[in-house]
């Protein structure tokens, strides 16, 4: 495969990925009922690995080059160091204090100004969701914000050349088969491949590697820094709780599994399910 | 974007093959709750190809229906989908604007909600509006750990994607009057085709069962899923499992539940050999009622769940099912009885 040495363009993916605090790890302070993650561990949000899988998978197929992106703290300079290692060429931290507390719509912004200053890209692929905000948005919110066609849930990339796409997309009870033009966006679900983990030597050499960091300044000239962060969110989280009162756990512990067996039918006849 | 001039609560009304989907109804009776809360009126935009379900959205709750019916629109085309959902939302301003959190609505909603620069909540399993019209929306987070209130102040319309089965449908009036107006949808963009789409065959999606019993690594081969569906096939249910089986290829995806899988939420949720992860429990913890069959009684499932059994699956599941069968042949041996006797 040529890797654009030529005059011939070379073929440009973009990933984004961003760090997470590791599931187990988040809990609700029982004495302030706010949410702590000063204890989690923080690692890449687990689709992001398969999003950063097909884009390797797309190299090897046409060449060029795979750029990952993360907006975040300073800290998530260590996301973009595990996509290095798992085969990326180029990663570009956004960070700065003016990107703190964005929604999506402000997140989507800020990551559609940095992809506009990378300049040209074929492709975006982004992870069906994250573990933390949960909310799958920020991929077609970019798409909008740089007028490109999008799919979202992608299970199967069927085809690709350099001017189309042709996915299948996971619906409730079924699938769709999608043409895309690109440049085009695409949000993969975990079931697209398994990512395989980075190999030592590779990582060694992605903890050296030069990861470029962007202010909002850097930004500024392509977008309106008033769009980043909470002064561009429209939403606001105004709380956070626990999901439930605890629920009030009947337990069936004596007896033999036959006496259990009659009683288990007696509630389901009682809340009418027989 | 001055909050002002907004008016009014707008529903997005999914369609597939012409036919409505049910979240539409959960979303008009919840928007109807808040329209009448704050005095206004209660839109519903339906787009699609020769569709029959005008009237219905009406006896459903909405005043007026914006129908786009085009070829264009007959399958899910976000470019297109989007266009005519703009357009309409800048000329008519609504304040509040609800889709159902499908794998369409979740498509969707964020590309119309980037395009008029507005906040968009994913995922609600509540909302109400206060006074002022201002939507207070919760949603879970962190895999469900979390519940997060969320609003809107400034931006709008502000718009919700809201769960499936999560609210209650709007009754039906066939008494109810309302508007259909017609729109023209002008649609040029090229850049998405659809080529293909496809529904598997057989069992709907167990996202719409009423009861699901699903089974986990407790058990020990594939062959044993026998069990659970027997269970399930007694109770006219569904069956479900958690992720290591459906990795393990014992049963097909389309039956996972949790994190990666479906997100369900019967009126009867049977875990069996099933720990209760965040990640499984993501996906079933808003179920109606929740019984879990497990040998370990610490397992984190009898937390979440209403009943807990804490027994070995191998011995009470083949009770339960001659139990089931037992009672239901006393009650089939009774009508006889009665009947011979008439
Ligand atoms: C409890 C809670 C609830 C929230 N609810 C909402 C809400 O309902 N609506 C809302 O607008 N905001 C919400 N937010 C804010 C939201 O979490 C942030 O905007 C976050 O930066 C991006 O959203 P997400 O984590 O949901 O990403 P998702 O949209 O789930 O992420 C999808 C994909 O986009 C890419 N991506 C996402 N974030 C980044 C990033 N920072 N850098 C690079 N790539 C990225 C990744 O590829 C990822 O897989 C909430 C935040 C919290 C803490
Ligand atoms: C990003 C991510 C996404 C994930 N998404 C999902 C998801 O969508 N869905 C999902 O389910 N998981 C998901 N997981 C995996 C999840 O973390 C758990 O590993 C999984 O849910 C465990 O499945 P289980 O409860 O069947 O198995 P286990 O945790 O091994 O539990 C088996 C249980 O069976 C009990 N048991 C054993 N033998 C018997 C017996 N004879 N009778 C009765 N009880 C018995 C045991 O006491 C135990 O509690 C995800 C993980 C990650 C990291």
């Amino acid at each position: 495969m040529g890797h654009g040495a030529k005059d011939e363009k070379e073929f440009n993916v973009i990933v984004l990925v961003k760090q997470v605090p590791e599931a187990e790890d988040v809990r609700i302070d029982p004495d302030t009922g706010r949410l702590d993650r000063s204890s989690a561990e923080a690692v890449t949000n687990p689709f992001d690995l398969n999003a950063i899988e097909v884009a390797n998978r797309i190299k090897e197929r046409l060449g060029g080059k795979v750029t990952c992106i993360s907006m975040g703290p300073l800290r998530a300079d260590s996301t973009l160091r595990d996509s290095l290692a798992r085969g990326c060429d180029r990663g570009i931290l956004l960070s700065d204090k003016k990107f703190g507390g964005a929604d999506t719509l402000a997140t989507s912004y800020t990551l559609s100004c940095a992809i506009k200053k990378i300049g040209s890209f074929d492709l975006i692929v982004c992870g069906e969701k994250t573990t933390d905000g949960d909310t799958g948005q920020v991929g077609p919110e970019v798409a909008e914000q740089l007028d490109i066609p999008h799919a979202c849930f992608v299970e199967e990339i069927k085809a690709i050349t350099e001017s189309s796409l042709v996915v299948r997309r996971k619906t409730e009870n079924g699938y769709m088969i999608l043409e895309l033009k690109l440049p085009a966006l695409i949000s993969v679900t975990k079931d697209i491949n398994e990512p395989p983990l980075p190999l030592l030597k590779n990582k060694i050499k992605a903890r050296k590697a030069e990861i470029e960091t962007w202010s909002a300044s850097d930004l500024s000239e392509i977008g309106d820094v008033e769009r980043f962060g909470l002064t561009g969110s429209p939403t606001r989280v105004v709380n956070v709780g626990s999901p439930h009162v605890e629920k009030e756990t009947m337990m069936i512990e004596g007896g033999s599994s036959r006496e259990k067996a009659k009683k288990l039918v007696d509630i389901l006849e009682d809340l009418g399910f027989l | 974007m001055s909050s002002s001039e907004y008016e009014g609560v707008m529903v997005f009304a999914q369609q597939k093959d012409g036919k409505v989907h049910p979240v539409t109804y959960e979303l008009l009776g919840k928007g109807r709750e808040m329209a009448d809360k704050i005095g206004e009126s209660l839109f519903c935009v339906l787009l699609g190809s020769g569709m029959e379900e005008v009237d219905e959205l009406i006896y459903h709750g909405a005043d007026r229906v914006f129908l786009y019916d085009d070829p264009s629109l007959q399958e899910f085309n976000v470019l297109h989908y989007k266009k005519c959902i703009v357009d309409l939302v800048e000329e008519e301003k609504p304040k509040i604007f609800l889709l159902g959190a499908t794998t369409i609505g979740r498509s969707l909603g964020p590309r119309v909600a980037a395009a008029l620069r507005t906040g968009l909540t994913a995922d609600c399993t509540s909302l109400d509006v206060d006074e002022e019209g201002n939507l207070i929306q919760i949603r879970p987070a962190f895999s469900g750990s979390v519940m997060a209130t969320i609003k809107t102040p400034k931006s709008r319309p502000q718009m919700a994607t809201v769960r499936y089965r999560v609210m209650e449908e709007a009754k039906r009036d066939t008494s109810r009057r309302g508007e259909a107006i017609k729109k023209r949808a002008r649609i040029e963009d090229t850049r998405i085709r659809v080529l293909e789409r496809k529904e598997f065959e057989g069992e709907g999606s167990i996202v719409d069962a009423d009861i699901i019993v699903s089974g986990g690594r407790g058990l020990k081969k594939a062959e044993d899923l026998r069990i659970i569906r027997e269970v399930a096939d007694l109770l006219k249910g569904a069956v479900g499992a958690s992720r290591p089986i459906v990795d393990d290829r014992w049963i097909g995806r389309q039956h996972q539940v949790g994190l990666s899988g479906n997100t369900v939420r019967p009126k009867l949720y049977i875990a069996c050999g099933i720990s209760g992860s965040v990640q499984h429990l993501a996906g079933m913890r808003n179920s109606n009622f929740i019984i879990a069959i497990n040998k370990d009684p610490s397992a984190p499932i009898f937390k979440e769940a209403h009943y807990g059994f804490v027994e070995d699956l191998y011995e009470l599941l083949p009770e339960l099912i001659a139990e089931i069968k037992r009672r239901r042949g006393m009650k089939t041996a009774c009508i006889t009885e009665r009947s011979m006797r008439i």
